[in-house]
């Protein structure tokens, strides 16, 4: 049963197992949940990014399965954020960053040229650490990004605006004032007001960067429910440096850390349950124990 | 206490007055520093006392019809009879085509500046920029004068003429014909336009930048072009600023003199016409002051400069306000 | 910590009101045609800045020679001669324009970037805000009613104050700007060692700030140079300014050197704006070939300063990133 996840065909693209042979990082395969039977959403093969000439990330070859939670952990530093801003290609915002590998998206390398960023941004949405809701009402928040893809008429929208917010469990607390400003919620609304947004795209996959980073507990224990209840409908890729609320939300755990170049580079990667209990690294060992950083 | 005497004695009354001096250096320090401060904020306050002192005689004699549009008599210094709306027109007429021309160009600017400039090309564009607000504004002129309007502003006065002249409202604003060396109004809106270009764009420009970049990424990761971002997301949430940034080019435009009188044509035409020569409040002082005849011509004048005075300054305190509430907002953009 | 998912019921399944192909080329070709605009917008803008700098250069230039530095004007209509008066008056309106400005923008910038908050500071920030904002033209009736009219005659002292004027708020602004960006621990260092306020400004801030502070001086004094209304009605204009026969007619006179720098206040000065201003308006063609020499000798003096000042500012920053 335990085999590298790099040899299992990825069910949503059998071809692209073919070519990938030996890997540097060696990780094992989960036990219980056999990935061979669960889709794979998002793949990344062999991704290193660079500001500069600095490699911030090193190496890395993940696959994200379809529909379930997957958490990546590990110091501050070793390049988490770098590797999830590369998910959706917003690592090209910083002016002298590059990404050599592939990230695949239902079999598909978002790196290939002629990939068109727009398009594929919309399929891939994104939390992040600070709410930033645009300074509009809370209505026009959520329609912003309907709005950009043609949808004009005022009763779909309204529909749409309703089933985001109920979704981020945002709707009972503000539906008697979608015309006020986002910017007037409370942090963990924001958060929330973030989240309905990128959700009223309805993208296939939902990257989140700390989202509960800035938050109280209460806030954050809603924002993980939340997470729970979508991610029936959504792939869910979330960075945190809060092991237990990985140990709670996620069915998948994604270990990095830095190598001595200070890249960052994968030490781990399998179910959350076992990587906690049952970790195959000494480094993770000391991490998830707390004997690290 | 005669040692004290003679040891003070023995020394130069230059020294001396040194020694005394920074002893008490703390004290001369503050008092310099808040008597300066003083010097500025009296100079301030001089400006509008005794521009409003100097043109007390004109403003008892003709009151309020000097700023009214329905005076009939009309600017004339050998009746020593003065109203000024001749010139508020041509300045208001002057500016507004200064500004449409000007706003859009700006912001165009402003926007490849802050959002799609690749880094190598900012620093010197940026420069180019501030050049074109560094050279002195007779120099426009000269270049107006001898270049600019023959080759530019003629023949475009003569097509506007021909096209909008007979269009019925707005036809009375392009009555012809433009004089062969072009000198108009029109030509000192757009050289006008060009001048007060950097001031909106730098601002502008520095506006958009501060917006944070939380809000460029907010609106990409939902899957917006850049454009939709630029005009969806950043332009509305500097708009404020912006308009403070126009306010302020709006204030140059009013104020400035050579460039202007230089190209106008410096006439107090019946006409309305954009393609004629006019007047502004500032052609006109700079024109007339020196040789004003009488000394109600030059009181006259100088309530000419306290309405140019009191008009930038409202312009300033709005602009100032617009600016500062975005700096404000960017601040206060995420409540946690 | 799959407890949760039996907690929360799951949204059911998801309707799609987007199609995602619908209008994404519009929007694709719209997003091209706003950025390609912006860019051939900032290229426009550029193009009147080379064009009067190409045209004066060229033009100008051809009438540059000794004479044209070192020689005083010719009445209209005989060729030669040149603007040495304006040159001078130039100079000395803006060494004295500069000796009245520094002092007072250096004592009021230390004031406005200490006490910011009081009702002083308030003002002087009003203040400053409210003098950069009045038009040049304003300046010059101002300093008019305030100089000339109570002394009487037109003076190179009258328009060096009113070109202060003009200095006055960009040294304020920079200056202040720049002592607030110099660390607080430094200064809050010396003051701790015991250093009385003014030396501690004097020898620990103002040395720290003081390449931005002088990029400040010299960009208002570019600024200044170029200004021409504000000396219409203060320093007029004077085409028989001689200074070389005032000095030496005041050192034969015996004459104490304050005497005679008095006695040159007093007059009525030109400047190469003014003289650009007045040649431009003449209808002798030499005359107005000498106004492009003058726009030649402005724009290379007011670029270069304004070159020099922003590559300063540009690569300490360079050196500060670092
Ligand atoms: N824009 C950037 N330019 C240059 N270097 C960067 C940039 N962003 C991040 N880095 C560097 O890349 C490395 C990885 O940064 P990253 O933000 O991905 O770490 P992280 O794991 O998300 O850390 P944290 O947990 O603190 O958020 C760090 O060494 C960081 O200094
Ligand atoms: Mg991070």
């Amino acid at each position: 049963m335990e085999t590298t996840l790099i040899n299992n065909s990825f069910a949503s693209n059998p071809a692209v197992n073919a070519s990938s042979a030996v890997h540097s990082t060696p990780y094992t395969f989960p036990k219980e949940h056999d990935l061979a039977t669960l889709p794979i959403k998002m793949e990344v093969k062999d991704l290193s990014i660079y500001y500069n000439k600095f490699k911030a990330v090193e190496g890395i070859s993940l696959a994200f399965p379809a529909n379930q939670i997957t958490a990546i952990i590990g110091p501050s530093g070793c390049g988490k954020s770098t590797l999830l801003r590369s998910l959706n290609r917003m690592t090209e915002l910083i002016p002298r960053a590059h990404v050599e590998g592939s990230v695949f998206l239902d079999g598909e390398n978002l790196y290939a040229p002629g990939t068109d960023v727009v398009e594929l941004r919309r399929r891939i949405g994104m939390v992040f650490q600070r709410p930033n809701p645009f300074p509009m009402s809370i209505y026009d928040n959520i329609a912003y990004g309907p709005r950009l893809y043609g949808v004009k008429k005022r009763g779909t929208l309204d529909e749409i605006v309703e089933t985001s917010l109920k979704q981020a469990a945002l709707w009972d607390e503000v539906k008697d004032k979608l015309n006020d400003s986002g910017m007037a919620l409370s942090g963990g609304q924001q958060q929330r007001l973030c989240i309905a947004r990128a959700l009223a795209v309805e993208p296939d996959v939902v990257l989140m960067d700390e989202p509960a980073a800035s938050l109280d507990p209460i806030a954050t224990l809603k924002i993980e429910e939340l997470m729970q209840r979508i991610k029936a409908n959504y792939t869910i890729i979330i960075v945190t440096h809060n092991m237990q609320q990985a140990a709670r939300v996620s069915s998948f755990t994604a270990f990095m850390m830095m190598n001595e170049q200070r890249a960052g580079t994968l030490v781990e990667f399998g179910e959350t349950t076992s990587l906690f209990t049952n970790p195959k690294h000494k480094q993770t060992e000391d991490y998830v124990t707390g004997r690290f950083g | 206490m005669q040692n004290v005497v003679a040891h003070q004695r023995k020394k130069l009354p230059i020294f001396a007055r040194i020694e005394s001096i920074t002893k008490h250096g703390d004290r001369v320090w503050t008092g310099l520093n808040i008597g300066m401060s003083l010097v500025v904020v009296l100079l301030m306050l001089l400006v509008g006392i005794l521009l409003w002192q100097d043109s007390a005689s004109s403003r008892q004699a003709f009151g309020f019809s000097f700023l009214s549009p329905f005076t009939e008599a009309a600017w004339n210094p050998v009746e020593n009879n003065f109203a000024a709306w001749p010139f508020i027109y041509g300045t208001f007429i002057t500016s507004l085509v200064a500004l449409i021309i000007a706003v859009p160009l700006s912001i165009g600017i402003a926007i490849f500046l802050s959002e799609l400039c690749p880094p190598w090309l900012r620093t010197p564009l940026n420069l180019l920029v501030e050049l074109l607000s560094a050279i002195p504004s007779v120099v426009y002129g000269l270049w107006g004068i001898f270049v600019f309007l023959p080759l530019v502003i003629t023949p475009l006065g003569q097509f506007l003429g021909s096209t909008l002249g007979s269009v019925p409202l707005l036809g009375s604003l392009f009555s012809g014909p433009i004089s062969a060396s072009g000198s108009s109004r029109l030509a000192a809106g757009v050289i006008l336009a060009i001048m007060i270009l950097p001031t909106i764009a730098a601002v502008t420009r520095d506006v958009l930048l501060a917006i944070p970049s939380s809000q460029r990424e907010a609106s990409l990761a939902l899957g917006a072009t850049r454009w939709e971002t630029i005009s969806r997301v950043l332009l509305p949430y500097g708009i404020s600023g912006i308009l403070g940034a126009v306010i302020l080019g709006l204030g140059r435009a009013l104020g400035e003199t050579m460039a202007v009188t230089m190209v106008i044509g410096n006439s107090i035409g019946a006409s309305a016409s954009l393609l004629k020569p006019g007047y502004t409040m500032s052609s006109v002082i700079a024109n007339e002051f020196a040789e004003a005849v009488s000394p109600m011509h030059s009181q006259a004048l100088i309530e000419v400069a306290l309405i140019l005075f009191l008009m930038t300054l409202i312009l300033n305190i709005i602009a100032r306000l617009l600016i500062w509430s975005v700096a404000r907002k960017s601040t206060s953009a995420v409540r946690v | 910590m799959t407890e949760m998912n039996a907690v929360v019921p799951s949204v059911a399944t998801k309707v799609s009101h987007i199609q995602s192909h619908k209008g994404f080329r519009r929007r694709k070709a719209v997003n091209w045609v706003m950025l390609a605009l912006t860019g051939l917008i900032t290229l426009l803008a550029v193009v009147p800045l080379f064009w009067i700098i190409g045209y004066v250069v060229a033009k100008g230039g051809q009438y540059i020679n000794l004479d044209f530095f070192t020689q005083l004007p010719r009445p209209s209509g005989i060729p030669g001669g040149g603007v040495l008066h304006a040159i001078e008056g130039t100079l000395l309106l803006t060494f004295f324009a500069a000796l009245i400005a520094i002092p007072i923008g250096l004592f009021a910038a230390f004031y406005a970037a200490y006490h910011p908050n009081t009702l002083l500071g308030t003002l002087l920030r009003f203040g400053t805000d409210v003098l950069s904002g009045i038009p040049s033209i304003v300046v010059g009736i101002f300093v008019y009613a305030l100089v000339v009219k109570p002394s009487g005659h037109y003076s190179l002292l009258s328009g060096s104050i009113a070109m202060a004027m003009i200095m006055l708020p960009t040294i304020i602004r920079t200056t202040e700007e720049m002592i607030k960006l110099v660390p607080v621990n430094l200064r809050e260092g010396a003051l701790a060692l015991g250093a009385p306020e003014w030396k501690t400004a004097l020898q620990v801030t103002l040395p720290a700030a003081l390449s931005g502070i002088l990029t400040g001086f010299l960009l208002s004094l570019a600024r200044a140079t170029g200004e021409t209304a504000p000396l219409l009605f203060t320093a007029l204009g004077n085409d028989r300014f001689n200074l070389s026969r005032m000095i030496s007619s005041g050192v034969s006179a015996g004459q104490s050197i304050f005497a005679i720098i008095g006695n040159i206040l007093e007059q009525p000065v030109d400047s190469l704006p003014l003289t650009l201003y007045k040649y431009s308006q003449d209808p002798n063609i030499d005359r107005i070939n000498q106004s492009w020499a003058v726009a030649f000798v402005l724009v290379i003096l007011v670029l270069t300063i304004n070159i020099v000042a922003r590559v300063w500012v540009e690569a300490r920053a360079a050196r500060l990133r670092q």
